[in-house]
């Protein structure tokens, strides 16, 4: 693995360990923003600019911004609590367990940047010399995501609508229901 | 986390936020724009542009942001969204096309630019809503009041104090 992926990746590891222990909320909210510009830093070195452009901007940005408004509404320390012996050993061999049967599961993955992996010759050549004369784009991955699978695209906005009105109806109450009772300022 | 009157206590937080708000949502546009040639698209833009948004919130207060954005036009513009994205593709059908098959809008284009133009007005759509959705879950966050159990705590983020659903 190429050095600076490497140390990204150390970074990440000790961040998230340092995450993981820290009863700190505050602090560990922060830390889970580095964690995600670390992991984005990583999709630019993957030439994966746009997954990182999301990651730093949801990942690293809004949902810490969430997790202090969440973290204003709480304390700002996590609750000690005393554990049985089970409980305290539970965690740690599931997480050993699921993190060794996933190691395992990479040992069928071909190599890092590996130029015959499956993935670049089934479907990918086809994309690559078609898309311009098919969509008259240059972006393959826009022209893929907005016109070949405008349907999968056109769910997902769903999804998101569909998450901002559950978030609003849980937390926030909707507009309308406010104006109803006519108690709110703000239109 | 401070509240935002000792946020204003902080130049350089607010000279440093005057600076990056305006070409932080100039870079959203940008990649909203032009998502089709370079790096991007709608999703993209609308997360960057709602992020530079809650910047200029953090370090002004939400009800400065209240007034530029109201909360109602939040939520109106993530139905419009979806709705723009839906109605490409029943144009798209009254065009003589199948439901988002670009191509049928060729007759609306000078030349044979269905598909950009498809594509352009759905990312489009993308943005909108994904941007007013952020939108709206943060302001769903920072109107949030802790229950009140005698316990004093900070203000929610942004909020200045003694505001919020009573």
């Amino acid at each position: 693995m190429p050095p600076v992926e490497l140390l990204l990746m150390l970074l990440l590891l000790a961040t998230v360990i340092v995450v993981a222990r820290l009863k700190d909320l505050f602090a560990a909210a922060m830390l889970t923003g580095i964690a995600s510009l670390l992991a984005a830093g990583l999709f630019v070195l993957m030439d994966a600019v746009d997954v990182a452009f999301t990651e730093a901007a949801v990942g690293a940005g809004v949902s810490t911004v969430l997790f202090l408004g969440a973290l204003s509404l709480t304390s700002r320390r996590e609750k000690q609590q005393e554990r049985t012996r089970i409980l305290r050993i539970l965690p740690i061999v599931i997480v050993v367990a699921t993190g060794a049967a996933l190691i395992y599961g990479t040992w069928d993955m071909p190599a890092y940047g590996d130029p015959d992996a499956v993935i670049h010759h089934h479907l990918a050549p086809d994309l690559i010399a078609e898309t311009e004369n098919k969509i008259h784009i240059p972006n393959i991955v826009t022209a893929i995501l907005a016109s070949f699978r405008g349907y999968d695209t056109f769910g997902e906005v769903v999804v998101i609508f569909t998450a901002g009105v559950g978030v609003a109806l849980l937390l926030g109450g909707l507009g309308l229901r406010r104006r109803g009772s006519g108690t709110e300022e703000e239109s | 986390m401070r509240p935002p009157s000792r946020v204003r206590e902080m130049p350089i937080l607010r000279v440093v936020a005057r600076a990056l708000v305006p070409v932080i949502l100039l870079f959203g546009l940008y990649v909203q724009f032009h998502g089709d040639f370079g790096p991007g698209g709608g999703f993209q833009a609308g997360v960057i542009f709602a992020a530079g948004l809650i910047i200029f919130a953090l370090t002004f207060g939400v009800e400065a942001l209240r007034q530029v954005v109201p909360v109602v036009l939040t939520e109106r513009l993530m139905a419009a969204g979806v709705l723009l994205y839906g109605a490409v593709g029943v144009l798209a059908m009254f065009l003589g096309g199948e439901f988002l098959n670009y191509t049928a809008l060729d007759p609306l284009t000078t030349g044979h630019h269905g598909q950009h133009l498809g594509i352009i007005a759905i990312e489009l759509g993308v943005g909108i809503a994904v941007a007013a959705t952020i939108m709206r879950v943060y302001y769903a966050f920072v109107k949030r009041r802790p229950d009140g159990d005698g316990e004093t705590r900070e203000p929610a983020l942004g909020a200045e104090p003694g505001e919020g659903t009573p």
